[in-house]
Formats: structure tokens, C-alpha cells, sequence
């Protein structure tokens, strides 16, 4: 699907005003009649210092519009499509994580302004690039065709010297490391995964719904069989 | 005995853990007795730590208790999986009940433990967002860099949502690791085994001349020590501001500055050209010495 197809999917034909900016995307749509700002990044993108700008700049937009007017906080749609971090040294040298965390700080602050947040994946989230803002959500939806990976088989194979066999093998039992939007979200850090076959803009104003802003990822990986340690170490350790 | 000198590079983590905080003060929780180590590793036959690659607990520093966390660097490169994560996401969330003057993070990490690496991401995120709570609850969050793994990845990410980043020289900051940037764009982008290029990209003074680091230090565990006393005290007489829409769109414009500033820099000289009035010599400035020529052109 291209992205036209996908955001006419997404939020109905008409439905949302999107203008793309290279890989960066940004814009309005609406869900259940009410609008939501629309935020992302598109074609995979790795994501350097410029994109992680534009997508700061377009988050504190939202939140200084909706304080100007005095409006309820516009609930936030993040799209995740991005391939990781970019790899380079300019970037390197000038502190990419610093970039990232401030997208942090930035999706946080609309978070504890009263802005909804919810990630869709269309494409790809990958370790540093999903981790900077599609993981920062209240919600994280991957759509049906989502890849979702820190690293491949292959290349993890050959930095942990593991053959690929057995990694293979092990990856069949174990969500743990392997690739795939079913491994994330057994351990909790996918709450929906969408069908081809769903009603998108009803998945959206449910998942609107019911948000909720506490971090619940270890306790929902706990439920699902998929993460079993997380949550129990980081509770004995909080009530030690 | 906390005032020998000892190089905080060289210390294990728990060496420099003890050698931080107040003499006997220090009550680890979920210790290396509790033997919960990573499943996943054991799943993989491969070695296991006991404390799974990180301390945890609370001590007194000049008498102000803090909760602290030391990741071990020699294991696994410090790379946080799912015990590993949980361990530092439960000492934060004890943060918001204890309420501590500070929470040090003494981070020496690759970031991801590939081994269990979606596990690894997933409470990398958690850790991002226990940071931000225990912010917002009023409580400075310190990293302290200087291990031999320095803080990348994940933990780049994190540490740098901390109020303040304090390096050793040595210590290293950044998101990819020079390997991977080789590896995957060649050597012309990032040759990683060229040592002096590496710190002048990733290092301690790089990383504080353009504002990643807010404290560069000697390489001395006492220099940590003080330090970080120095900069709990101030939070004590000067509480923690909360993130705002001002202060982030404040931060907003300096990041789009430093990009403009230094648009087609890929060298640290091409920084301390800008920052130093005699750039050859910053390489083997002191420490002293450094933060003297950058506090008088900053």
C-alpha cells in the first residue's frame, strides 16, 4: 500500500490533511469527529538530527497551540516508519542521542500536558529510531504488515557468535530476540497488533479510549506469558 | 577508603559504587545472593553474572541519601536485558516512595544486550519513562560517565535526559558505537580502531565543550565522589525545575543552533577550533585546565 492508501485507511477518504516533508510527515485528521494531530516519519527512515527536529518542533506546536487556545489537549497520532538511528559521524559528533532525548522530553511533556498518545507502525520500527518516540506512546498499535526489530538474525549472529541455526531454532520458543511485531507484543511492548481485515478508525478511537498515561508494558508482558522477569525483579527491587 | 586514587576507569562497578558513597553505607537490593540472573543468557549456555551486570541500592553521600545503580561494563559490555533493566526501573520507582536528594546512575553501557534483545529494548523505554517520572516528582537524576564501555545506545539516550552528565576524559558518549558505524558504512566514515578519533568524537571533552556533558572530571573515583556531593548539595539549596513548554522550546533552538554551527563538522578539531582560541593543545589540556578555557569563552 502506498501512503495515500494507508492514511485514506487510516482515517477515511477526506479524512486527514497530511503535508510531507521529505521523510518527515505532519498534519490533521480526524477520529470520531474530533481533530487529532498527526505526527511521523515515512519510507523507512533513519532518523538524524534534522528529522528528530522536525518532529520536536511539530510536537511543541501541538502543545503551545492547544495552551494558546485554551482548547482540551488534541490527542497525538505518532507514525513510526523508520529504520533506526542514522549512522554517521557528523551526527555522532554532534550528540544524535542528545536529539533523541529530547524527543523524549518532548513527546513526555505533551503526555503530562493531557495529549493522548498513540503509535501506529506502517513499515518499520527499528531499535533507536522506535525507541525515541514511537515507544514513548501511551499506546503502540502495529499495523498488519509491520516489521519490528532490534536487529536482524543474521547480523545478531554474528556479533554474539551464536550460528544462526540455533538462534533460529531458539527463536520459535523465545519472543526474546528475535524480529517480529507478535515477539514485541507478547512481551508487552506492542499492545495491539491491527488486521488487514479491521475497521482501522474504529481501532483508533478505541485505543483513544482507553489510554491509560501509567507505563503498565511489564505487567501486560507479564500477563501475556512473554516477559516474566521484568516485572516482578523491578517490584522487588522498588519495595526493597 | 574512598580517598585513595583510583582510576575510575579501571574500578569494577562495584569498586567504584563503594568507593562514591559514604563509607558503610551501602544496602544493596536484590544482591548477587538473590542469584537473580538473566534466563535468557542461561537459555544460550553463555556465562552469567550473579547480579546480572548491575548494582543496585541506597547510601548516604555527605550524609544526603541517595538511591544508586552501577552497571558492570566487563559484563556483556554492560548491556541491559530484562533483569538487568528491571533492576534500575524498580530502583527509580523506589525513588518516587523514598524520595532521595538525588539518584546517581553510574552508567558503563553498550546499551541493548543483543542476546535478548527485544527484551533489552523494551525496558530501555521504561527506563526513559521511570527517569521522566522521578523528574517530575522533583528529583535530580545524576549519570556518571567513565567506564570503558562509556554510554551508547539506549543508554546514551538515557543518560542524557539526566539533569546532569558528569565525564571523565575518558569516559564516552554517543548513540552508535564507531564499530557499527564502520560496519555498516565503512571504514572512510568511522575507522573505530583509530583511538584519538574516537575520543574526539565520543569523548569526555568533545561531549562537553558542546553542551552533552554539563561536568568533565579526572579519571579518579574521588573526583566522582565530589563532584557528585557538589552537585546533590546545589539541587538541595536549588530544586529541580520542572520540563516545560519554555525550557524545551529554549532547548528546541540551541539544538537547531549547534546543527547550523557546525553543519559539515565531522571532527572534534573542527569544534575546539570554534570554542578555543589555541585548538591543538586541547587534547592534552588537564582537566583544570579545560574547564578553566571553556568556562572563560563559554
Amino acid at each position: 500500500m502506498n501512503d495515500q492508501t494507508i492514511y485514506d485507511r487510516l482515517f477515511g477518504k477526506g479524512g486527514h490533511e497530511l503535508i510531507f516533508n521529505g521523510l518527515f510527515l505532519q498534519g490533521t485528521a480526524r477520529v470520531g469527529g474530533q481533530n487529532v494531530a498527526v505526527i511521523g516519519t515515512r519510507d523507512h527512515a533513519a532518523i538524524d538530527g534534522s528529522i528528530a527536529l522536525q518532529i520536536t518542533e511539530a510536537i511543541l506546536n501541538v502543545v503551545r497551540e492547544d495552551v494558546a487556545s485554551r482548547t482540551s489537549p488534541r490527542s497525538i497520532i505518532l507514525i513510526a516508519d523508520t529504520q533506526g538511528q542514522a549512522l554517521s559521524r557528523h551526527e555522532e559528533l554532534l550528540g544524535l542521542n542528545g536529539y533523541f532525548a529530547h524527543i523524549v522530553k518532548c513527546v513526555d511533556l505533551a503526555r503530562r500536558n493531557g495529549h493522548k498518545l498513540l503509535t501506529i507502525i506502517n513499515g518499520e520500527a527499528v531499535s533507536g529510531g522506535f525507541l525515541s518516540y514511537g515507544m514513548m506512546a501511551d499506546c503502540i498499535c502495529a499495523l498488519p504488515d509491520a516489521q519490528v526489530r532490534v536487529m536482524d538474525l543474521r547480523a545478531m549472529s554474528r556479533v554474539t557468535k551464536i550460528s544462526l541455526e540455533r538462534l533460529e531454532t531458539l527463536a520459535k520458543e523465545s519472543p526474546v530476540f528475535a524480529p517480529g511485531a507478535e515477539n514485541f507484543w507478547r512481551m508487552g511492548g506492542i499492545h495491539e497488533i491491527w488486521k488487514e481485515q479491521d475497521d482501522w478508525p474504529q481501532r483508533i478511537s478505541n485505543a483513544l479510549a482507553h489510554i491509560t498515561k501509567a507505563d503498565a508494558r511489564a505487567e501486560i508482558g507479564l500477563e501475556r506469558g512473554g516477559r516474566h522477569f521484568a516485572a516482578p525483579i523491578s517490584k522487588l527491587v522498588a519495595e526493597a | 577508603m574512598s580517598g585513595l586514587q583510583i582510576s575510575f576507569l579501571e574500578a569494577s562497578a562495584r569498586k567504584r559504587l563503594i568507593g562514591l558513597v559514604d563509607a558503610n553505607s551501602f544496602t544493596e537490593f536484590c544482591p548477587p545472593e538473590m542469584r537473580k540472573t538473566s534466563p535468557h543468557l542461561a537459555l544460550l549456555d553463555i556465562p552469567l553474572a550473579l547480579d546480572d551486570g548491575v548494582i543496585v541500592g541506597a547510601a548516604t553521600l555527605a550524609g544526603h541519601s541517595i538511591l544508586i545503580a552501577a552497571q558492570e561494563g566487563r559484563f556483556y559490555g554492560g548491556a541491559v536485558g530484562e533483569v538487568h533493566g528491571a533492576k534500575i526501573c524498580g530502583l527509580l520507582g523506589k525513588a518516587l516512595t523514598d524520595r532521595p536528594s538525588a539518584v546517581l546512575l553510574l552508567v558503563d553501557s553498550g546499551g541493548v544486550r543483543l542476546h535478548e534483545a527485544n527484551a533489552g529494548l523494551i525496558a530501555i523505554s521504561e527506563l526513559v519513562r521511570s527517569v521522566l517520572d522521578v523528574q517530575a516528582a522533583g528529583i535530580p537524576v545524576f549519570a556518571l560517565v567513565g567506564g570503558s564501555c562509556g554510554a551508547f545506545g539506549g543508554m546514551g539516550i538515557v543518560t542524557r535526559l539526566c539533569d546532569e552528565v558528569v565525564m571523565s576524559e575518558q569516559g564516552r558518549l554517543g548513540l552508535s558505537g564507531p564499530e557499527v558505524i564502520e560496519t555498516v558504512k565503512g571504514v572512510e566514515e568511522f575507522d573505530s580502531r583509530d583511538r584519538a578519533l574516537v575520543w574526539r568524537v565520543t569523548g569526555g571533552k568533545l561531549r562537553r565543550a558542546v553542551g552533552e556533558a554539563t561536568q568533565l572530571v579526572d579519571d579518579l573515583i574521588p573526583a566522582f565522589r565530589s563532584i557528585a556531593i557538589k552537585l546533590t548539595e546545589k539541587y538541595q539549596s536549588q530544586p529541580l525545575a520542572s520540563i516545560d513548554l519554555d525550557s524545551l522550546l529554549e532547548k528546541q533552538a540551541e539544538l537547531v543552533k549547534r546543527r547550523a554551527r557546525f553543519e559539515r563538522a565531522r571532527d572534534g578539531l573542527e569544534i575546539w577550533q570554534e570554542v578555543f582560541s589555541e585548538p591543538s593543545c586541547v587534547p592534552d589540556m588537564t582537566v583544570a585546565d579545560f574547564n578553566r578555557q571553556l568556562g572563560v569563552q563559554a
